[in-house]
C-alpha cells in the first residue's frame, strides 16, 4: 500500500518513508504538529499522497479525516502531484490593476493548460497566488523560488523557455 | 571592532532581490578585492530600503549616495571612480524629478524626506542578519530596561500611555490587550500564558510585515519578550505565511543567534526570566490573519474562526490566555520603552498616535515602502511622497485596507490619514496596503475582484460569508460581462448589509466594504454598465466594442484576413466594418491595423 504513491519516482520510495518517520518521530507529541509535519512531508514526496496522510494519522494519533481536512483546507498543500516547476501568477491588487489577469492567459496559451493543471510533461503547474508582496515590480510571477517583475505578455514566453533547457 | 572608510549598502528587500540585486553584489565582492578595497570598505546587504521601483538600490556611506538601478556593469566605475577617487558617479544617482539635478544624499530625496520612521528604523541601514549591527543601533537594550527595573505593570502603562494601537488594521488599543492577558485567570504562574506574533500578512498589496521580519527580525524578537515579561509569558509563537520563505529564514537565523547571545531562553540577562520562540509557518489561508483563525492554525486545525468572546486574552492558544500582535505593533514597542511614551504620543493625532507603515502600489511613479506620522493627509503620501501618477494620468481612486477596506477619491485627499477619519471616509486604516489606481482603472472591476479574493479564501464556516458573497460575486461577474440587470444595485446593497452584519469574523463582516464604497462613490459607472452597457474605462473585455474609423481605414483588408472569426468585411480601398454581433473581442485586428484606424469604445 505504501509503496503506489512513489511507484512513477524512480527508487528512493523506502527512504523518503523512511526519512518521514525520522520526521514523525521528532513531532511526537508536540502540540500542533499537523501543519509541520504535513509542510515537511510536502516538501517530501512533492505533494500530499493518500499513503502519506495515512501514515502521519497513524504516527501522530489523529482521525484521517483530520488529517484530510487540514490537507485539503490550506491551498498551499496539495493533494495531486505537480510539475517540476510552479508558476505563480501573483492576483494581489497591484498585479491586478498593472496587468495580471493578460499575464495569466499569455502562460494558459504558452503551456496549453488552465489555472491549477499541470503539463503533460510534468514541467509546470500552473497557480494564481495571493500577493507575494513584491507589489513595486507589478505585475510578478514566481517560477519555483525566483521571481520575475515588471512583465509583459510579450516577455512570458522566453522565461518560460529557460526552464525547458 | 574594525573601522572602515566607507560602507556599500546593498539592498536586500524582496524588490531589489527580484531586480537582480545578488549579481551586483557578488560584483561588488570582486571589484573591491580586484582594488584591495575589502579592508578599507564594507559591503553589507540590508534590508528593505523601501523606493522598490529604483531597485537595485545601492547606497555609499558615510555621504549617503544614492545609486539607482544598478547592474554588475556599472560596479567597476562605482568602485574605481567613487570608492578610489572620490567622484561620484552622476549617471548612476538619483535625480531630483523636477530639476533634473543629482541629488547627493539619500535623506534629501522627497521620498524619504517626508517620512519619519520608527518601526522601519533599522530597515536599508543594518545587516538583518548580524545581531551586532542590531545591538549597536541599541538593540535588545528595551529589554535589558525592562527586565532590570520596571514591573510589568510598569511596562503596561507605558504602552497604554503611548497610545500605542494595533498597526493590523482594528486599531485596538495595545496597552489594554496587554493588560486583558495580563490580568486573565488570574495570577498564574509563567508558561501558561502565550504571545503570539501575527505575521499573516494576507492583505494584497501589503508588505510592511514581510519587510520588517527580512529586514530587521531581531526588533519583533525583542518586543515579543518584553510583552512576554508584561503579561507573564514564557512562550511565543510567530505565525509567518508560506509565501515568505526569506522572511521565515531570517527569523529562525535570528532567533538561533538570540539564543546563543542569552536573549531568549532560560534565565535571560541573568534576570530569571525565561522565554522561547518558536515559528509556525501558515500554508495559504487568509482567514488565518483572523487571530482565532491563527489559533487554530497554530494548534494543527483547520484555520476556521470561532464566536468572540471569549476573546484571545482570556481563552486563546490551547485554551490559555493569549496576547496576538501585528509585526508592526511589535516593531514600535523597543522604541517607545527607550524613548517613553511622551515622546512616542507627540507624534500623530489626538487619537492615533505615532507613525504608520503603508506599501504604496498601482499606479504611482514611486512604489515602496514609507513611515510617516498618523495624519499625514492622503495627498502628501500619493504626491509627495508618492511621486503622482505616471505617464500624466488622473488619479482616480486609492485603495486602503485591502478586501476589507474601501476606496477614497479626490474628496478624499485631504484626509489626514488615521483610524477615525478613513473609517469616516468610508474606508479603513487596515494594515497598510495603498493601491493607487488611475483613469484606466474599472472600479466594478475592482469590486468584483476583490469579493472574488474573500468569496476564494472564505472558509464556509458560516453561512452569510459562503453564500452571501458567492451571490454578490456572481451579481457583480454577470454586471461586468454587460449582463447587469435593473435591480442589481439595490440587490448588492441589501446582500451587503446582511453578511456585514451576521456573518462570524472580520474576514465575512468586512467582505461587502470594497462593493459599498464603490458604490457610493462610482455608482454611475456601475450604472453605465447596467444601462448602456458600457464599460467608462474600457477594462471589461465583454463590453468593448471595437470600431473602424473610417477617415483612418485604407482599406487593406488586413484586420478581415486576421480576424478569427470572420466580423470584418468591407471592399479593398474602402473603409471595413465590424460586425459587433459576430466580434469576439480579441483585439487582434486592433494590434495588426498598420494605421491605426481601429479604436475601442
Amino acid at each position: 500500500m505504501a509503496a503506489s504513491s512513489c511507484r512513477a519516482a524512480s527508487g528512493g520510495c523506502a527512504g523518503k518513508y523512511r526519512k518521514l518517520d525520522e520526521i514523525l518521530q521528532k513531532y511526537k507529541g508536540v502540540p500542533g504538529a499537523l501543519i509541520p509535519v504535513l509542510h515537511q512531508a510536502q516538501l517530501l514526496f512533492g505533494y500530499l499522497p493518500h499513503d502519506v496522510q495515512v501514515r502521519i494519522a497513524e504516527e501522530l494519533d489523529l482521525p484521517l479525516s483530520e488529517v484530510y481536512g487540514v490537507s485539503s483546507f490550506y491551498s498551499f498543500f496539495s493533494l495531486k502531484p505537480r510539475g517540476k516547476y510552479t508558476v505563480s501568477v501573483c492576483m494581489g491588487t497591484a498585479c491586478y490593476v498593472k496587468g495580471a489577469p493578460a499575464l495569466l492567459e499569455k502562460i494558459k496559451e504558452t503551456l496549453r493548460i488552465e489555472d491549477g493543471e499541470t503539463t503533460e510533461d510534468g514541467l509546470f503547474t500552473l497557480d494564481t497566488t495571493r500577493c507575494v508582496g513584491a507589489c513595486g515590480l507589478a505585475p510578478v510571477l514566481t517560477i519555483g523560488d525566483d521571481v520575475y517583475g515588471r512583465l509583459t505578455p510579450e516577455k512570458v514566453p522566453e522565461i518560460l523557455e529557460r526552464y525547458r533547457r | 571592532m574594525k573601522l572602515f572608510r566607507a560602507h556599500v549598502l546593498i539592498c536586500g528587500g524582496a524588490g531589489c532581490i527580484s531586480s537582480g540585486c545578488h549579481a551586483v553584489k557578488e560584483e561588488f565582492i570582486r571589484e573591491l578585492q580586484a582594488h584591495g578595497l575589502d579592508d578599507e570598505i564594507q559591503l553589507i546587504e540590508t534590508g528593505c530600503v523601501g523606493s522598490c521601483d529604483l531597485g537595485p538600490i545601492v547606497i555609499v556611506y558615510p555621504e549617503g549616495v544614492f545609486y539607482q538601478h544598478v547592474t554588475p556593469g556599472d560596479v567597476q566605475e562605482i568602485v574605481s571612480e567613487h570608492l578610489l577617487k572620490g567622484r561620484y558617479v552622476k549617471k548612476k544617482m538619483y535625480r531630483h524629478p523636477s530639476s533634473g539635478e543629482p541629488v547627493v544624499s539619500s535623506r534629501e530625496m522627497d521620498f524619504f524626506r517626508h517620512q519619519t520612521r520608527i518601526a522601519l528604523r533599522n530597515l536599508g541601514l543594518i545587516d538583518p542578519e548580524s545581531i551586532e549591527e542590531y545591538i549597536a543601533r541599541d538593540g535588545y537594550f528595551a529589554l535589558g530596561k525592562v527586565l532590570n527595573g520596571m514591573t510589568p505593570e510598569e511596562v503596561i502603562q507605558e504602552i497604554k500611555d503611548s497610545g500605542l494601537r494595533g498597526r493590523g488594521g482594528a486599531g485596538f488599543p495595545t496597552g489594554l490587550k496587554w493588560e486583558f492577558t495580563r490580568k486573565a485567570g488570574g495570577a498564574r504562574a509563567c508558561g501558561e500564558k502565550y504571545v503570539v506574533c501575527n505575521a499573516d500578512e494576507g492583505d494584497p498589496g501589503a508588505f510592511m510585515d514581510r519587510s520588517i521580519l527580512e529586514g530587521d527580525p531581531h526588533s519583533i524578537i525583542e518586543a515579543m519578550a518584553i510583552a512576554a515579561y508584561a503579561i507573564g509569558a514564557g512562550q511565543g509563537y510567530i505565525y509567518v505565511r508560506a509565501e515568505y520563505p526569506l522572511a521565515v529564514a531570517r527569523m529562525k537565523q535570528a532567533i538561533t543567534k538570540a539564543r546563543e547571545y542569552g536573549l531568549l531562553g532560560k534565565n535571560i540577562m541573568g534576570t530569571g526570566f525565561s522565554f522561547d520562540l518558536e515559528i509556525r509557518v501558515g500554508a495559504g489561508a487568509f482567514v488565518c490573519g483572523e487571530e482565532t483563525a491563527l489559533i487554530a492554525s497554530i494548534e494543527g486545525k483547520r484555520g476556521e474562526p470561532r464566536m468572540k468572546p471569549p476573546f484571545p486574552a482570556t481563552a486563546g492558544l490551547w485554551g490559555k490566555p493569549t496576547l496576538i500582535n501585528n509585526v508592526e505593533t511589535f516593531a514600535n514597542i523597543p522604541v517607545i520603552i527607550l524613548k517613553g511614551a511622551r515622546w512616542f504620543s507627540r507624534i500623530g493625532t489626538e487619537k492615533s498616535k505615532g507613525t504608520k507603515g503603508f506599501a504604496i502600489a498601482g499606479n504611482i511613479n514611486n512604489t515602496g515602502l514609507v513611515e510617516v506620522p498618523m495624519g499625514t493627509t492622503l495627498r502628501k503620501i500619493i504626491f509627495d511622497l508618492g511621486g503622482g501618477i505616471p505617464n500624466g494620468k488622473r488619479f482616480k481612486a486609492a485603495q486602503t485596507g485591502g478586501p476589507s477596506g474601501g476606496c477614497l477619491t479626490e474628496k478624499d485627499l485631504d484626509t489626514p490619514v488615521d483610524y477615525e477619519s478613513l473609517q469616516a471616509a468610508g474606508s479603513m486604516m487596515g494594515s497598510g496596503g495603498l493601491i493607487v489606481m488611475d483613469e484606466d482603472t474599472c472600479m466594478v472591476d475592482v469590486a468584483r475582484f476583490f469579493l472574488e479574493f474573500t468569496q476564494d479564501e472564505s472558509c464556509g464556516k458560516c453561512v452569510p460569508c459562503r453564500i452571501g458573497t458567492k451571490h454578490m460575486l456572481e451579481i457583480l461577474t454577470r454586471i461586468t460581462e454587460g449582463k447587469g440587470q435593473e435591480g442589481d444595485l439595490e440587490t448588492l446593497e441589501e446582500l451587503a448589509e446582511v453578511i456585514a452584519s451576521s456573518s462570524l469574523c472580520g474576514l465575512g463582516q468586512t467582505a461587502p466594504n470594497p462593493v459599498l464604497s464603490t458604490l457610493r462613490n462610482f455608482r454611475d459607472e456601475y450604472e453605465a454598465h447596467i444601462k448602456e452597457k458600457k464599460c467608462p474605462a474600457g477594462v471589461c473585455t465583454a463590453l468593448k466594442r471595437y470600431e473602424i474609423i473610417p477617415d483612418l481605414c485604407k482599406g487593406c483588408g488586413l484586420c478581415a484576413r486576421v480576424c478569427p472569426v470572420q466580423a470584418i468585411d468591407g471592399v479593398p480601398r474602402e473603409p471595413y466594418r465590424i460586425d459587433q454581433e459576430i466580434c469576439s473581442k480579441c483585439g487582434l485586428c486592433l494590434s495588426k491595423c498598420p494605421f491605426k484606424a481601429i479604436v475601442t469604445k
